[in-house]
């Protein structure tokens, strides 16, 4: 990779391959008006934005930020030390592994969306411009040099493909549009980071608790987001300050040393996880938490099938269904037909084996089919399953699952003493009914994420691969192909039957409407499987992250309203254009999806 | 003594088209042996029925004294009998190591299957120093070792080559044909099908020469290297 560090000598027209930004600036303005614009966003969030506190965060104190902005003061501050490391400063240059100014552009970015996004928010909502204090203009002036300045910084430009000059003008169009999109990628480039020395395993395992205390912190502050605009706020700052992170190298830093020490980020992601609740003052959040987690672990069941054996399954809510169906039916609930009571522990083997049974009755016949075709009937079986349920009511058929009114009133569990629907204080902190089963779900998450592990190391995980990449071939080393998929099959249903006990209890009622194929409230199959895709196939983070997302963004943006699916369709597409391995990539799919990535055709700019 | 695999008056068809209209052979257990012949001949489609990945539709196959013909393609393998198929087929994805390890799928001797790998890596040095790189980066001809590798590492007491040389340069190609000497050097018996005949038949202790689904010449290698007929219309002479 060539480094060159000079900006060219005449702001004209910029040549490719020279180093050069937009604006044709000298690099030291550029890098100062980015820097300054950094720190002077900070120094806006300490300002009053408005004049009324009708502006949801009250943004009127002077000396204190609040709402959305300590978002700014956390984007901006961002910028400001990502400029200070792409200057040398010593000490901050660990910041950027990979070079800064990739970096500071997606810093920068960070800032100037959610400065913009506030004053725009508050200017529409209080009634024109005229509502901003001064603090307010500070900060989107402040942000708009930043993001100006890092984006006149200079870059490596690519070199034009060679084009045939007698080409159609159309050609010439697209031409110059590939073009464009090369260079506006190049802008953002990164290096590649420096790889991390062994740091001793106590430092190693500090830097683990610290980047899960961020995580656990930016997700705590993402679930207690209290309104629209803040969450909308949350969403820029966190999107574009993950991808400064990641341009700075950070986070490829950050994967490798956890890569060193799996178990202890694995069980440390989980101690993380078991503190959400004792973040919380009431039982509110602790809802959104439960849900998710049940969401996530249902995802990441379906990801052994999909994203391991490379089984299309759009029904696979129907096997979350009979888990939870079958656990409602032994609870002792007053609609259950049957006149018993389980332990929990015997619910649960019910439960997980319902679903078993249910995913060898549908996987035996069916997966004799390949994709396509697997994929309808598996949508099929998903309709099929509630439509029954919705029919076993008595009168169109015999009385099992109390019709559309489903089975109510499913009493709260109560495992040796511990009675899960009443509060518990724990050393100071009370700890609700949804905290209870959060718990309790967090457990069965962890089951899951140990099956996922064991299995996808192991012979018949290597087998799934085998049969997804390449069934001619599997065959031909003597892997039975039906035999894996069907164990696939029959793994990913009762790991989504054991989830389904639990969300039983949780929910109180089961009726057939909660296992749609698609509607707006997940988990039905269509968001589960865009969890897994959007997450990262074949990924343990993957699912859980993409869950997480999938539940927030609909729970916190009500006001999208009808339009959910839709924006939900374009998010997706985007995210499938533009990086289709998923948020957090697997390596075997990124080879899948990136073979050129061998041969960077863009050439990245290195820091000064 | 019944030879390790007989073939008789095999056919299959693909729909109403018959590829192979009753073919006959044998391979006896540390022979090679070599199937020659143009495009559509049908030998690739013989090795796939074989292996169990086309159902024939009449004619009788018996391996190592068992017939084969109602065997499912995975079942075929634990009998002892390997494919290595045309166009390679390895997984792009996987690292060469878990390629290898795929191969050994059906076998539970671990210390055995850590020394047949290294097996394959004194057999093919280049896979040894790539065994942790992903099996898509290799060259056409470094894929073919790779499949080659994972092929024996079933242990098998027949390995079925398919086009083992086609779309490599002449030099990959000549290292393929001289690891195939030093295999057949080892008693590892070979059932080859090749285009390039002049390269099969000179290794081969028997073969036989397929035009349209029927075999039109049988021989000893080297018998069928001085065949007249074979020379004009194999080997490109007048």
């Amino acid at each position: 990779m060539t480094t060159q560090t000079t900006a060219p000598e005449t702001p004209s027209a910029p040549v490719a391959g020279r180093t050069s930004g937009a604006l044709g600036m000298p690099a030291p303005v550029a890098r100062a008006l980015a820097t300054g614009g950094g720190v002077l966003s900070v120094v806006s969030t300490f300002l009053a934005w408005t004049w009324t506190s009708e502006f949801p965060g009250d943004l009127t104190v002077y000396g204190y930020p609040g709402g959305l902005q300590v978002l700014v003061l956390i984007a901006g501050a961002l910028t400001a030390l990502f400029g200070l490391s792409s200057y040398g400063v010593k000490g901050l240059t660990g910041l950027t592994p990979a070079g800064g100014d990739g970096a500071l552009r997606f810093a920068s970015l960070a800032a100037f969306g959610t400065a913009w996004y506030t004053v725009i928010a508050i200017s529409s909502t209080l009634g024109g411009v005229v509502n901003l204090e001064p603090g307010g203009y500070l900060a989107a002036a402040a942000s708009l040099i930043a993001v100006l300045g890092a984006h006149t910084l200079p870059f490596e430009r690519p070199e034009p493909d060679p084009l045939d000059p007698d080409e159609s003008a159309w050609e010439h169009i697209k031409h110059r549009l590939a073009h464009g999109w090369q260079t506006v990628k190049a802008s953002y480039a990164g290096g590649t980071p420096r790889p991390v020395g062994a740091l001793p395993s106590y430092a190693e395992i500090l830097i683990i608790v610290a980047i899960l205390a961020l995580g656990l912190t930016v997700f705590t502050y993402g679930i207690g987001t209290s309104y629209d605009e803040l969450f909308i706020g949350f969403l820029i700052t966190a999107g574009f300050g993950f991808a400064a992170l990641n341009k700075a190298g950070l986070v490829a830093q950050a994967s490798q040393i956890t890569a060193r020490h799996q178990n202890i980020t694995m069980v440390g992601a989980f101690v993380a996880a078991a503190l959400f609740p004792f973040t919380q003052t009431d039982d509110q959040y602790a809802t959104v938490g439960v849900y998710i987690l049940i969401f996530a672990t249902v995802a990441l069941g379906l990801n052994i099938v999909v994203g391991l054996a490379g089984l299309l399954d759009l029904g696979y809510v129907a096997f979350l269904g009979v888990g939870a169906y079958a656990a409602a039916l032994v609870s002792g609930s007053p609609s259950s037909p049957f006149d018993v009571h389980f332990p929990f522990w015997a619910a649960v083997l019910v439960g997980a084996a319902a679903s078993l049974v249910f995913g060898v009755l549908i996987g035996a016949p069916t997966l004799r089919l390949r994709g396509d075709y697997l994929a309808i009937v598996t949508l099929g079986f998903g309709e099929i399953f509630r439509i029954t349920a919705n029919n076993l009511d008595g009168t169109s058929g015999p009385d099992l699952t109390n019709g559309s009114n489903g089975i109510a009133s499913i009493p709260n569990l109560d495992i040796l003493g511990f009675d899960f629907g009443a509060q518990h204080d724990v050393g100071g902190f009370t700890i609700g009914r949804f905290a209870n089963y959060f718990f309790l779900m967090l457990i069965i998450t962890a089951v899951v994420v140990l099956v996922f592990r064991r299995s996808g190391d192991s012979r018949i995980g290597r087998a799934w691969v085998a049969i997804r990449e390449d069934e001619t071939a599997a065959h031909a080393m003597g892997i039975n192909g039906f035999r894996v998929k069907l164990i696939a099959f029959a793994v990913g249903a009762s790991l989504a039957g054991l989830a389904g006990t639990v969300q039983a209890h949780v929910t109180y009622t089961v009726t057939p409407e909660q296992y749609l194929f698609a509607g707006p409230i997940p988990p039905n199959s269509a968001f589960l499987l865009a969890a897994v895709v959007l997450g990262g196939m074949g990924t343990i983070s993957g699912p859980l992250i993409g869950a997480s997302l999938l539940f927030l963004i609909p729970n916190k943006l009500q006001f999208l309203g009808d339009y959910q699916l839709l924006a939900f369709g374009v998010a997706l597409i985007l995210l499938m254009r533009f990086r289709p391995e998923g948020l957090i990539p697997n390596r075997r799919r990124q080879l899948e999806f990136h073979e050129e990535a061998e041969a960077p055709a863009v050439l990245t700019k290195a820091g000064a | 003594m019944t030879a390790l695999l007989e073939v008789e008056d095999l056919r299959v068809a693909y729909g109403k088209i018959e590829a192979v209209k009753g073919i006959s052979f044998k391979v006896e257990a540390g022979e090679v042996v070599t199937l020659i012949g143009t495009n559509g001949a049908g030998k690739t489609t013989t090795l796939r029925t074989l292996s169990g990945l086309l159902r024939p539709v009449g004619g009788q196959i018996r391996f190592n004294g068992r017939s084969l013909k109602k065997v499912p393609a995975h079942q075929v393998v634990a009998l002892g009998l390997a494919h290595s198929p045309e166009g390679r087929h390895i997984f792009p994805r996987m690292t060469i190591e878990d390629n290898l390890r795929l191969g050994a799928f059906l076998r539970s001797d671990r210390p055995g299957i850590e020394k047949d790998i290294q097996r394959a890596y004194d057999l093919f040095p280049i896979l040894g120093e790539r065994s942790k790189q992903a099996a898509g980066t290799l060259s056409g001809g470094e894929q073919q070792m790779l499949a080659m590798g994972r092929a024996l590492m079933s242990q098998p007491k027949l390995l079925m080559l398919d086009e083992p040389s086609m779309g490599l340069s002449p030099i990959m190609m000549q290292k393929i044909m001289a690891t195939i000497a030093e295999l057949k050097a080892q008693g590892t018996t070979i059932l080859l099908v090749e285009q390039n005949a002049q390269a099969a038949l000179s290794l081969a202790d028997h073969g036989h020469v397929m035009e349209v689904g029927t075999v039109v010449l049988s021989g000893t290698g080297q018998e069928l290297l001085h065949d007249e007929s074979v020379r004009k219309a194999y080997l490109g002479e007048d």
